[in-house]
């Protein structure tokens, strides 16, 4: 019953076509979304690339401008980990958490598809930069003060502040919902140390998300004030201290890496036991190893400050921990081979790509290691040796394990296989290009040759391994192209799937492929480990919940309407956001579009909070 | 998890765990005692920057009362109060590692 | 069957825990507002008392009148809490003038920090200012805002009341604006030790 009658629309119920797709709140179809956007906008990052590495392919070349060289690599960092990795590993947690735990869908349903919907409409305010007025220019950690309005006029750095503010809301909105999720609504029997090693890394990403993202929010927010308001957060000539702008987003930016790679890990921990039929060696070390990494990786920010001067007491206790963060990593890498050692190993592509991010992600570790002693990164620090570093962990780490996902996860999601030919093809083509382009980054990095620099003299003794990146780039782009046209042919005509095509062992293999709206037609109840493993071949059958919906073919599961507030939410801020942005240059239209953003959005809460999950009289037969 | 044995300062409670106005009403007292007694200290000017401490400890305990009686961490699930704790404990480390770093406490 | 950790209230809902969906959002909400205000702080303490030219926090602060707002909203903590006792008791009648009542104290509240903001102004500190300014009205701006948009949720669950809107069986809805109140609540109780206090006693800068 509502107090204040609000001309709300009648509660939709298109059950097919795009308005579907708009007002669902089905994980599944949310999880699609987050796939099909992450991965368009992983080519553009992409393509951002194939610009530097063209630019650079040579000494002396200006096929781009100093200054739109500068948006490139920006605007390719910020998009590759805010827009292309962060919301892959969404697609994931949104697809495969329920059907992991048993559940029917998320916590709060409609605000996952809110944190779609905003992280669409960040993706587009980022991107509406290039067009608008110039892409933000300062690198994807934004420095003070090269990003206050001194010397950063443009409207670039505002673009970037509130494309993350708004990417941020949706992160935390996706993380809240996940914690709540995995905590609260596993199957009968799922004790948190029974639950799915992807789930584990879900759950601590998501503590990470919670506790991480407010401190950027802040630091961000002071960022807009100076250069909205006139304040003096990062200006020196008021006394203030732009390291305090480092110290801010590296206490986010650390725990974010952990963010980046955790989810990796985690689909990593699934495959390899799949393909080698034997359970995770050491399930609760690997558990274990993923929750001190969460807690350690707090206490570590500073090594991507050794050479800004906080004095060798600083450098010396970052250090320590930074050498001590990698124990818990390496103990994962145990875990994993391990868990291959006397296992029946079968190399389908998705368990190539595991393999070959361990392989990658060693490394990266490694060059790692190399920079957490002070004084050796004294050397590498803001080279093209930490860009190798990055590059290996985050391409060699996170998009080997995504890709890998992509290829595990695909029949479930699709119903039908991927090639297995093109994808050993994919698969050997990226490793190798990949190794290609970011392998000779260590040399030319450890020769000298800085980061974010447009072009460079011939004759430094960077020739050579620039132009070897640059083929290696445009390999790996023909790599990545192959990828998609796997895809797309697969989901057209690819061989059809069964519910458990790998022999698999946790609880979305016992689902059909695709699986139903209501994902289980009985709850089941699990006893242990990889539980449908179990029941196939253990004797240790799942037997549903007593009285649970579903008895009659699925006919009685409720499951939770269609919406369309999370959407017009979003729309507000996306809305308010513009006007915020335009504050400084277009004063009063500015702070009015911000206000009228804002209603749209507190409106669309409003009527949300009176919403009932599941409308008693919708009419829709369920 | 056990219940709590906070149960015994309830008194005349209707539903066993919860607190009676009476007792919110206590909290409210001391809270305001509190806040009397740090802005009385804060006019003792001798104490220098010893006054950090009480103030520090005198304000923790506002804080507690609140979180343990008003918030009712007291006699719900320890998992409230562990993510509360958890986000308190590592604003607080972060806080104080800022400042170390900043040579604030040199 | 499932771990549970029921409350103690008796309340057991069809979770893995026992506890509610929401409450539990709330409290992770809660958890990460406290690195929001904790970074926050941090900032203002980092720069405190390295302005370079005033006015500085003895020049401005009135410690009796911010006690008073102070007092004004730990009582309106103690009125939440009452709001939500008399529904849970059945009181619909009782719960509403405690609700609105939480509400008025919010709106006194944030009166004072209005009247206060423009004190200051007045005696040359703005946003721009210098450190001071700019640190002290971001984090307590950014707090008053906290409290604004707790007003208006507790007026909408006030207003919702009138029309029924607001039964025994939802104190769940009002609980957890109580959550939200009293968490801004006790980030006040930091603000006004931390800045408003250590910031004008001799000795501390």
């Amino acid at each position: 019953m509502t107090s204040i009658s609000l001309p709300i629309p009648k509660r939709p119920v298109h059950p097919t076509g795009v308005w579907s797709w708009i007002t669902t709140v089905d994980h599944k179809r949310i999880g699609i979304l987050y796939g099909v956007t992450a991965f368009i906008m992983f080519i553009t990052g992409g393509l951002e690339a194939m610009y530097i590495r063209a630019q650079l392919a040579r000494p002396a070349q200006d096929l781009v401008s100093p200054e739109v060289y500068n948006q490139l690599f920006t605007m390719h960092g910020t998009t590759m980990i805010f827009l292309a990795i962060m919301p892959m590993g969404a697609a994931f947690f949104n697809y495969i958490i329920p059907l992991q735990l048993g559940a029917r869908d998320v916590a709060f349903p409609r605000l996952n598809a809110f944190s779609y919907w905003t992280f669409l409409a960040g993706a587009v305010m980022l991107n509406l930069s290039w067009v608008l007025g110039g892409a933000p220019n300062a690198g994807w950690f934004g420095y003070a003060p090269l990003t206050s309005s001194a010397f950063n006029p443009g409207d670039g750095i505002d673009f970037w502040i509130l494309s993350l503010q708004i990417l941020g809301i949706a992160s935390l909105a996706a993380a809240f919902n996940f914690v709540v999720t995995i905590i609260n609504m596993r199957a009968p029997g799922m004790l948190l140390m029974r639950m799915p090693l992807f789930t584990w890394m879900t759950l601590i990403t998501s503590l990470l998300l919670i506790l991480a993202f407010p401190v950027i929010t802040v630091a961000l927010i002071q960022l807009l004030f100076d250069r909205q308001f006139g304040t003096n957060f990062f200006v020196p000539a008021a006394g203030a201290s732009p390291v305090l702008w480092q110290h801010l987003f590296w206490i986010f930016g650390h725990p974010e890496v952990y963010i980046l790679i955790l989810p990796a890990m985690g689909i990593v921990s699934e495959i390899i036991p799949t393909f080698s039929k034997k359970p995770i060696f050491g399930y609760p070390v690997v558990v274990l190893s993923g929750v001190i990494i969460a807690f350690m990786g707090w206490m570590v920010w500073s090594h991507h400050m050794f050479t800004v001067g906080l004095g060798p007491v600083a450098n010396s206790v970052f250090a320590l921990t930074t050498m001590a963060i990698a124990v818990p990593t390496g103990v994962k890498i145990f875990n994993w081979i391990a868990t291959m050692w006397r296992g029946s190993i079968e190399f389908k592509t998705a368990m190539l790509f595991a393999v070959g991010f361990i392989w990658l992600f060693i490394i990266g570790g490694l060059s790692g290691v190399m920079h957490s002693s002070a004084a050796s990164d004294a050397q590498q620090q803001d080279t093209y040796f930490v860009v190798a570093h990055l590059h290996y962990v985050l391409f060699g780490g996170s998009i080997m394990a995504l890709l890998g996902g992509i290829y595990y996860w695909f029949p479930k999601i699709t119903g039908r296989l991927m090639n297995e030919t093109v994808g050993k093809i994919n698969f050997w083509l990226v490793f190798i290009a990949m190794n290609i382009t970011f392998f000779p980054m260590h040399f030319s990095g450890l020769n000298g040759m800085p980061r974010r620099i447009y072009t460079y003299d011939s004759g430094m003794g960077w020739d050579l391994w620039n132009a070897v990146s640059s083929a290696g780039a445009f390999m790996l782009g023909a790599g990545i192209l192959l990828f998609l046209y796997n895809v797309i042919k697969s989901a057209r005509s690819g061989e059809v799937a069964s519910a458990d095509p790998w022999d698999g062992r946790t609880l979305e293999w016992s689902i059909s492929s695709p699986p139903p709206e209501y994902n289980f037609e009985q709850i089941p109840t699990v006893h242990g480990r990889d539980p449908f493993w179990a029941q196939k071949y253990g004797g240790v059958a799942m037997v549903p919940v007593a009285g649970g919906s579903g008895e009659d073919g699925g006919h009685s599961i409720h499951m939770p309407q269609p919406s369309y507030w999370p959407i017009v939410a979003s729309i507000g801020i996306f809305i308010g956001g513009f006007g915020v942005l335009y504050i400084n240059a277009a004063s009063w239209i500015g702070v009015g579009v911000a206000v009228i953003g804002s209603l749209i959005t507190m409106i669309a809460v409003y009527a949300w909070s009176l919403e009932p999950v599941n409308d008693p009289d919708d009419g829709a037969a369920h | 998890m056990a219940q709590e044995s906070g149960t015994e300062a309830q008194g005349a409670a209707v539903h066993s765990g919860h607190p009676t106005p009476f007792t919110y009403f206590k909290v409210a007292m001391t809270l305001s005692i509190i806040t009397a007694v740090e802005v009385g200290i804060f006019y003792i000017e001798d104490l220098g920057k010893g006054i950090i401490p009480i103030l520090v400890v005198l304000s923790a305990a506002k804080f507690a009362l609140v979180a343990m009686f008003y918030m009712h961490l007291r006699y719900d699930s320890r998992i409230f109060t562990g993510m509360f704790v958890g986000g308190i404990a590592l604003a607080i480390s972060v806080t104080l590692a800022i400042l170390g770093l900043f040579q604030f406490f040199v | 069957m499932a771990e549970a950790t029921a409350a103690i209230h008796g309340e057991h809902e069809e979770t893995s825990t026992g506890l509610n969906n929401r409450k539990l959002l709330m409290w992770a909400f809660l958890g990460s507002d406290c690195m929001f205000f904790g970074t926050l702080i941090a900032t203002y303490v980092v720069y405190q008392g390295k302005s370079l030219k005033g006015p500085f926090p003895i020049d401005v602060f009135n410690i009796p009148i911010t006690s008073v707002s102070t007092f004004v909203l730990l009582m309106s903590s103690m009125s939440m809490v009452l709001a939500y006792a008399a529904l849970r008791q059945g009181n619909v009648k009782s719960f509403r003038i405690w609700i609105f009542s939480t509400a008025f104290l919010g709106m006194t509240f944030l009166g004072f920090q209005v009247f206060e903001f423009r004190d200051f102004v007045h005696e040359g500190l703005t946003l721009k200012t210098n450190l001071f300014g700019t640190t002290f009205f971001t984090l307590t701006g950014l707090h008053g805002a906290h409290v604004t948009l707790g007003v208006i949720w507790l007026l909408s669950l006030g207003f919702h009341s009138f029309k029924g809107g607001i039964t025994p069986d939802k104190h769940l809805d009002v609980d957890l604006a109580a959550l939200y109140w009293h968490f801004v609540d006790v980030v006040w109780i930091i603000i006004f030790t931390v800045v408003y206090l250590f910031g004008v006693f001799p000795g501390i800068n």
